[in-house]
């Protein structure tokens, strides 16, 4: 039996369609746009000038206090401005516009391929590096860090949990990093070990990846404290919390952290540039990013300088298809639906999705059957059917006696509702309107 | 780019479960009994079911084209399962137009009236069985005897006696009544374990055959339209009890003496007239067999809207709708009581939705 999370989950379609294109190079654009906040916390203060020229890996604004995260050019060229631009959230916020001319890289980053095996700094430079590098989780949530690095005082962590689960249907960026750069991986994984002072990591794979597992496993042999586990297919077992249940059977507490239970966890991007960051100077200013959809000609993984606006990556895999009805960036299940080609992808995106017009539209709500699907596909024991009417109603102490902080926004609630009624909708609009008053409660 | 593009919160994609999908899925696993049922009782069968479905999705179209002049969404199935399963509850030679009053109060009073589907807080079906119970006792009680296709659907006033007869639960309830013995009344009647298997008894036309249900139950499991804790926990409550009861029976009695010598009392009551009488009751194989139990317990308590949402919550449901009805069939003036079992818990299903919750993740921290 394989290993999974124990309460609920969905198994939607996989459609992986750029499992085989590995990973190839997408030129940096001729401008890129690259948001202050690209992280959780607060946005990063800028450092260059309208005017300025800049190097590629040349820091362009610093993290602006301990949540926060630096940000680095991703090209050489001059700054064009610093202005409001569209960002991902499909809000216009302060970016730093470059033009960009030649490639001319930072000259401390070691540009070679070479494989750098011994691990020199110690716990504290580690850490101090990975915040210069403007490392944030690029599994999605972009949180710093070196602020997870940091474990609180009076906790201790024991595992590193390695997040290679990937468990959005389509994409795959995750999945081409393990098969080309698992060695780099193995080196990242004794890094951040060394930096959490922990013996243990564990790489958690779903089994719908068997040879990025069997790259994975026999690169571990070689290294001590790294076991690599194929887990059960199942959504979202990506999740931070599902992951550690489904690895180690431990519950992280409701409003708690992984911390809590002894653990930290990162996803094998991060992983991945840590090892960059450490060993060969290089700060986070490209990733890999999936982009594919059903229409789309080529699905390909594409590593892509942050700030290219998205339109380059569609051109790189042959255009618009004309179907296009909806642009996500991110998976289909928690990605964001996007209004415009221009927003540029920053260090959270993982994938472009394109979907066909006739599936970007909503279905039409019926009445709630109380059919308690919702219920059983909930990963965190809530009750959708309920948090839906006490949202609508505004009955923000019932909602909040009903846990619903604890959601994680997985979707699966309003993927499986026969009903097709907007669930995660209306349990958002209650998560916020909750966490204000408990924000007032706190301040009073 | 002068496209159209759609901006929506996530999720992007959604799953291939349909309300139409899940009430086809009822109707698919109520085939057989519907199919015993008319092997057993020919036309009257077919007549009842088709007039039951009938008048129940034309109620709900022209009451919600024209009384409530909202969308009209019949197609969404629902109509039809409360019209298969109200005929399911009646005997297959009931005049037509008793049928037709029962489906007018199964969807208007037990379900427009308070909004439609998912927002009636009691089966309809039910509330149009156990009205037309209470309205038209005699021919609501009169059950034609199974004896398959001959059976006509109008039965003369001189064949009353050829084609009709009691129920099993009605011919032991009142034979207790009379001072008999169970073993006694069945043999006197002829009736075997296979029978009530197989659906070759009287009764309500689609509750006759408790391997067709169970065959329904198996379908309704393996596509995960329902699951097992509701009729599990009817059918075993059912059982416990009345087992519970029948080893201090007079029956039960003979039955454990002859089996493994062993005695045990034997319930005695007085009645009104001081009479000492010993308590006579059938063995829990029989109870679970006969009337509406598997129906019930399979099609009827298992309602989405009016039964508890989560696997806690169904068990106490399904445990005190088997209480009640075992305290209906044995204390009670009715031979059956299943109906109003379900129904009386129908109504504490928003009380136990509030207090029983799902065991939230993180709520108790695990380390291992």
């Amino acid at each position: 039996m394989l290993k999974t999370f124990s309460r609920g989950g969905v198994h939607p379609p996989e459609n992986k369609l750029s499992d085989s294109s590995g990973i190839q190079i997408l030129p940096p654009p001729q401008r890129v746009t690259i948001p202050l906040s690209q992280h959780l916390g607060v946005p990063a203060k800028p450092v260059v000038d309208r005017g300025d020229p800049v190097k590629t890996g040349q820091i362009i604004a610093k993290g602006d206090g301990f949540v926060s995260s630096n940000i680095h050019s991703s090209v050489s060229g001059k700054v064009l401005k610093i202005d409001n631009e569209l960002d991902p959230t499909g809000y216009k916020r302060p970016c730093i516009v470059i033009d960009v001319s030649g490639d001319e890289w930072q000259e401390n980053i070691d540009q070679s391929a070479n494989l750098v095996k011994e691990v020199n700094s110690d716990s504290e430079s580690i850490i101090s590096k990975i915040q210069e590098a403007g490392i944030v989780g690029l599994g999605g949530a972009t949180f710093p860090s070196h602020v997870k690095l940091s474990v609180p005082r009076g906790k201790t962590a024991e595992y590193l949990i390695v997040n290679g689960v990937e468990c959005e249907p389509f994409l795959t960026a995750d999945h081409a990093l393990m098969l080309e750069k698992g060695k780099e991986l193995m080196i990242g994984i004794q890094i951040l070990k060394k930096a959490l002072k922990v013996s243990k990591a564990l790489v958690g794979v779903e089994n719908n990846k068997p040879d990025a597992i069997n790259h994975l496993t026999n690169l571990a042999r070689n290294h001590e404290g790294i076991e690599v586990l194929a887990l059960k297919v199942k959504y979202p077992q990506g999740g931070e919390k599902q992951l550690i249940k489904a690895l180690l059977n431990r519950e992280v507490p409701s409003g708690g952290l992984p911390v809590d239970v002894g653990t930290v966890a990162f996803n094998v991007g991060t992983v991945f540039a840590a090892y960059e960051a450490v060993q060969k100077n290089k700060p986070l200013f490209e990733r890999v990013v999936t982009i594919t959809g059903i229409s789309i000609r080529n699905p390909s993984n594409f590593r892509v300088r942050i700030g290219t606006p998205i339109s380059d990556l569609i051109e790189a895999v042959g255009g618009i298809p004309d179907d296009t009805g909806k642009i996500i960036m991110g998976g289909p299940m928690m990605g964001k639906a996007i209004g415009d080609v221009t927003i540029p992808v920053v260090k959270g995106s993982s994938g472009i999705l394109l979907i066909p017009e006739a599936l970007s539209k909503r279905r039409k709500i019926q009445s709630c059957i109380r059919c308690t699907k919702c219920i059983t596909v909930c990963p965190m024991g809530l009750e959708p059917y309920l948090l839906m009417p006490l949202s609508q109603k505004e009955m923000f102490d019932r909602l909040e006696e009903n846990k619903v902080l604890d959601c994680i926004e997985c979707g699966s609630c309003s993927y499986i509702c026969p009903a097709d009624r907007p669930l995660l909708d209306y349990i958002r609009l209650g998560k916020a309107n909750v966490s204000k008053i408990i924000r007032s409660r706190k301040s009073s | 780019m002068n496209k159209v593009i759609t901006v929506s919160p996530s999720p992007h994609i959604y799953g291939d479960y349909s309300v139409n999908k899940l009430m086809l899925g009822v109707v698919i696993a109520l085939i057989p009994a519907f199919v015993v049922s008319v092997i057993m009782y020919g036309i009257g069968a077919i007549i009842v079911t088709f007039i039951s479905i009938g008048s129940c999705v034309l109620f709900e179209y022209l009451i919600q084209k024209y009384v409530l002049k909202t969308e009209v969404r019949i197609t969404d199935g629902s109509a039809i399962v409360t019209g298969l399963l109200l005929a399911f509850n009646l005997p297959s030679n009931l005049p037509w137009w008793i049928i037709i009053i029962g489906s007018l109060v199964a969807i208007g009073i037990g379900k427009m009236t308070f909004g439609g589907l998912g927002n009636n807080p009691f089966n309809p079906a039910l509330v149009g069985r156990v009205f037309l119970l209470i309205s038209f006792p005699t021919a609501m009680t009169v059950y034609p005897k199974a004896q398959g296709w001959n059976t006509p659907y109008i039965i003369a006033a001189e064949d009353i006696d050829t084609f009709t007869g009691a129920t099993p639960l009605a011919l032991i309830k009142n034979g207790i009544k009379s001072g008999k013995g169970v073993n006694e009344l069945l043999e006197a009647s002829g009736l075997h374990y296979n029978d009530l298997f197989f659906g070759n008894i009287g009764g309500s036309l689609g509750e006759i055959a408790a391997f067709a249900l169970i065959i329904g139950l198996i379908y309704l499991l393996i596509r995960k339209i329902i699951t097992w804790h509701i009729p599990v926990s009817i059918v075993g409550s059912v059982f416990f009890i009345t087992g519970a009861l029948w080893l201090f029976s007079t029956e039960g009695h003979e039955a454990i003496l002859n089996f493994m010598n062993l005695k045990l009392p034997v319930i005695q009551y007085q009645d009104a007239n001081a009479t000492v009488t010993l308590f006579h009751m059938a063995d829990p194989v029989f109870h679970v067999l006969t009337g509406g139990v598997m129906l019930g317990a399979i099609y009827m308590a298992t309602d989405y809207v009016t039964s508890p949402m989560l696997p806690r919550g169904m068990i106490i449901y399904g445990v005190m709708i088997g209480v009640i009805t075992v305290t209906i069939r044995i204390f009670g003036s009715y031979p059956e009581g299943i109906s109003f079992a379900i129904l009386i818990m129908n109504g504490f299903t928003p009380l136990i939705n509030r207090y029983v919750k799902p065991k939230r993740f993180g709520e108790e921290v695990k380390n291992g």
